[in-house]
């Protein structure tokens, strides 16, 4: 089945299984492989991409579901590293092993899109469903705290 | 009586590697000698200029990395110190992962040994090609070469202020004759430039912008996704399967059966589906019908597990140390505990499931593989394929997350076999289930304590017995018959003054798999002893911290019961400097707001000293961590923030211990799936963090797992002091909080 989505901004067809999630339609149709397989059941947070701006768990989102919406991916937030989440992540010196932070980054995004100035708390709600088994939570926090200050001097 | 071993990690690491499984892991002690080419008398003289540094002729400067990145900043690391030798701009620099060659490098990762290994023989690498570039330049210009400094990437010559870049000298440096690595003049720490600078990751970007390329992301053409049906229960087979619905699936190109691998890289075999996506491959597993030989171990579960340790416990058991008479001492003391302890099986659960991608072609294999352990394998496939190792190229990519998970080869295994039979390129793709279940586990194990103290609170008895299921029991030549003392001496290896002090030990059996778990057996060890000290303190009514230091007591080196000959003993000093260290900058002694308490737990693991203080709390039935106040002593600080992160992070690995991890088994098989029966903590969970380290110009030493043992210690600790209430079991449940 053709399914026709707008991904990082292009107009994009692909011709699947309805059923497949879009996670797989990224990483192996389409050859993306910033957004991660954790888990397979939206627990783990680490194919985080956004769906019409919402942070959503691309692993148990089937393709025809998507369809005529708008995808962003880690992919789509800079070609250089340079949008103020990921600046921020940069300069905290947050990744470990990096897995997980694709999907870090995206829920982060989203969350400082609803909230500019969010509090630990927002923060605790907003990025509980994303796991990293590194343990670099203290710095994830301190990112996006960094980074809603980058956002607020733009 | 101290016992000489028969078995213990590193003799396991020099016989296999001897015995021809070519296991050739980089734990500190091997690595440290076969990573030196001026040790390792047989290898041929390494030319620095190609192995470890190689220079364009536009200045283009690449170091080579011989170790696995997972997280634990090596990429970071380990190219500081050949930088600080060679003096380069760190800016200047790119860094490549060297390929898998066994005449040159040492791959293995683990054992917290990269930097404790790697520092003299990569000071010395540089420093031998910084030679070479000055003898190069002193010779082209034909001056003295003392009269010739190195600095940024070239050579200056002070009196004619002349400057030629490296890129501009190597082709004649490269021919010259290296120099005795043993003798080869190296920097004065006090003119390090690079060394002990807060560098940020060398990948923080390309792991910001989803351009890192893992395991998982390989890409081959013409690859195809395999994700195998193993059987559930550990040692079981297939016996029949059909295979007809699968193939129904659309996408799913072949279904085929691989064998089971008992020895060496134990993979469990199973049924493969392949597909041209992932996606489709999970579909076609769903599908197929599969009949099952149970195997042996279709009985086995915790009861039955628990049962067998407490049989063993009531059963006479072999001594490690029996020094004095601690049974007549605990039968006339008046002042005595006793306190079993209990840990279940742990999963790694690194973030990138299991994965690995293998082409085998008649003339030459190549392999994309997220490994610890480059060089097994490459000895996997080459014993899969028939081919010679020369003609196998492993590409070691980034890994998410290792945790010595990925020490292992039963993946690469798998995708060996399965590449053999098809003759295309395939990336074996675990699923969440797949890594949960087939996981080489952390063993469970249990402790029974008993220990007496004096009217001055002296230990004048401990006892200690313990029974796991070990890992040597699994690795070891001698299988169950014995495991030796590396695992159980651990907790034999402690820094308190005892007069009266037993330990023993009986090997548990079970069919689950158990291997090295981030800290292997010190995660366990460092529990026990630091909770029983903390019993012990009580005991004697002083404060733990006071206590603590007083029982350690004199400086002094304490020999490495594990390993007397070539273990690095334990200074006393630094550990107490440690503890006070922790406890000045934790607040020790001074007033808590009401309902948190604070626990402290100092320990010696890979080397390296570590101190926390935790500040805990009970709420709603559940322990929320407020704080954990870290002093770390590993030597020499390559990169300040990178300790710290390593320390962050195996604070949180073992918190995850101390809250949750568990693995259970039922019907020789794991309960647990995913991370919604295997939880973890999340951020919500994170206590605040601070990381002191020590100003020292010893030897670097570990940094990737001694922050892991004191954390459930510290934290069990704090919560005595609020409850009453010892907690002797992880991990920690509502029911003995209160």
């Amino acid at each position: 089945m053709a399914v026709t989505f707008t991904l990082n901004g292009k107009s994009t067809t692909v011709e699947v299984d309805p059923q497949m999630p879009l996670l797989w339609v990224l990483r192996d149709t389409l050859n993306m492989t910033g957004t991660k397989f954790g888990c397979g059941m939206a627990l783990c947070g680490a194919c985080t991409v956004h769906i019409n701006g919402e942070a959503s768990r691309s692993c148990i989102t089937p393709i025809s579901s998507v369809a005529g919406k708008k995808i962003t991916t880690i992919e789509g937030l800079s070609t250089d590293a340079s949008h103020p989440v990921q600046k921020a992540w940069i300069e905290e010196d947050v990744p470990q092993c990096g897995y997980c932070q694709s999907g870090q980054i995206m829920s982060a995004v989203a969350l400082l899109a609803k909230k500019p100035d969010p509090s630990d708390a927002d923060i605790d709600d907003a990025m509980s469903g994303n796991i990293c088994r590194c343990g670099t939570y203290q710095r994830i926090r301190k990112a996006i705290h960094r980074a809603a200050t980058l956002q607020a001097s733009k | 009586m101290a016992q000489t071993f028969s078995f213990d990690r590193r003799e396991f690491l020099k016989n296999t590697a001897a015995s021809g499984v070519g296991l050739l892991i980089g734990f500190r002690l091997d690595a440290r000698s076969a990573d030196d080419p001026a040790q390792a008398q047989e290898k041929p003289i390494v030319n620095p200029l190609n192995a470890w540094v190689r220079i364009t002729p536009d200045n283009g400067i690449t170091l080579i990395l011989a170790k696995s990145e997972m997280g634990q900043g090596v990429n970071t690391s380990l190219p500081m110190i050949l930088a600080e030798e060679l003096c380069v701009d760190w800016k200047q620099v790119e860094i490549e992962q060297a390929p898998t060659n066994p005449k040159i490098y040492q791959l293995g990762t683990g054992g917290s040994g990269s930097v404790a290994s790697s520092w003299l023989p990569l000071r010395r690498a540089g420093a031998a090609a910084r030679e070479m570039l000055l003898t190069a330049a002193a010779e082209h210009w034909n001056v003295n070469r003392d009269t010739c400094v190195a600095q940024d990437g070239g050579v200056l010559h002070g009196a004619r202020k002349n400057f030629l870049t490296y890129g501009e000298l190597v082709e004649q440096a490269r021919k010259l004759p290296v120099p005795d690595l043993n003798t080869v003049p190296l920097k004065n720490s006090r003119e390090f430039t690079i060394v002990g600078q807060e560098l940020p990751r060398t990948d923080a970007k390309t792991k910001s912008n989803g351009t890192a390329k893992f395991g998982i992301d390989s890409r081959v053409p013409g690859m195809r996704y395999a994700v195998i049906a193993r059987c559930p229960v550990f040692g079981g087979k297939v016996k029949s399967f059909d295979a007809r619905k699968a193939k129904n699936i659309p996408g799913v190109q072949e279904v085929l059966a691989i064998e089971p691998v008992a020895k060496g890289a134990f993979s469990a075999g199973g049924v493969v589906v392949l597909a041209d996506n992932s996606w489709a491959a999970m579909q076609g597993r769903k599908a197929l019908d599969i009949v099952w030989d149970q195997g042996p171990n279709a009985g086995e579960s915790s009861e039955t597990l628990r049962r067998q340790f407490l049989e063993n416990a009531a059963k006479p058991a072999k001594a490690l140390r029996d020094e004095g008479d601690a049974e007549t001492m605990l039968s006339k003391s008046a002042k005595k505990i006793e306190a079993s302890y209990e840990f279940p099986f742990a999963a790694h659960a690194s973030m990138e499931p299991m994965n690995c991608t293998v082409y085998i072609r008649p003339d030459g294999a190549e392999a994309w593989v997220p490994t610890q352990a480059p060089q097994w394998a490459q000895d996997v496939i080459a014993e899969v394929s028939g081919l010679p190792h020369e003609s196998i190229i492993v590409h070691t990519t980034l890994m998410g997350g290792g945790f010595g998970r990925r020490y292992q080869a039963d993946f690469v295994m798998e995708a060996a076999q399965i590449a053999k039979a098809t003759g295309k390129p395939v990336m074996v793709l675990w699923t969440r289930e797949d890594d949960m279940q087939h996981d080489f586990y952390r063993p469970a194990s249990y402790h029974k304590f008993s220990g007496a103290v004096d009217s001055d609170g002296k230990i004048v008895a401990w006892k200690h017995f313990q029974t796991s299921t070990s890992i040597a029991a699994m690795w070891g030549e001698k299988g169950e018959q014995d495991s030796g003392g590396g695992e159980f001496g651990t907790a034999a290896f402690i820094p308190y003054q005892v007069e009266n002090f037993r330990v023993a030990y009986a090997l548990a059996k079970s069919g689950v798999p158990r291997a090295w778990w981030r800290s292997v057996e010190h995660s366990t060890s460092g529990f026990v002893v630091e909770s029983f000290v903390d019993e012990l303190a009580a005991l004697a009514g002083t404060d733990p911290l006071e206590y603590r230091l007083r029982r350690i007591g004199d400086d002094r080196d304490i020999p490495d019961f594990t390993d007397p000959k070539e273990g690095k003993a334990l200074n006393t000093a630094r550990l107490k400097g440690v503890l006070k260290f922790a406890a000045e900058k934790g607040g020790w002694g001074t007033a808590l707001p009401k309902g948190i308490g604070r626990g402290i737990a100092g320990y010696y693991s890979f080397e390296t000293y570590t101190a926390c203080v935790a500040e805990a709390s009970v709420v709603d039935k559940a322990v929320k961590v407020h704080r954990l106040v870290y002093a770390v002593d590993c030597g020499r600080v390559v990169n300040p923030d990178g300790v710290r992160a390593q320390v962050e992070s195996a604070a949180i690995y073992g918190l995850s211990a101390a809250l949750y991890d568990s693995i259970t088994i039922q019907g020789g098989r794991v309960e647990q799936s995913n991370f919604n029966d295997y939880e973890m903590p999340r951020i919500a969970d994170t206590p605040k963090i601070e990381v002191h380290l020590v100003a020292s110009t010893e030897e670097p030493t570990g940094i990737g797992e001694p922050g892991l043992p004191v954390v459930a210690p510290a934290v069990c600790n704090a919560l005595f002091t609020l409850t009453g209430k010892r907690i002797r079991r992880l991990p920690i449940r509502s029911e003995d909080l209160a």
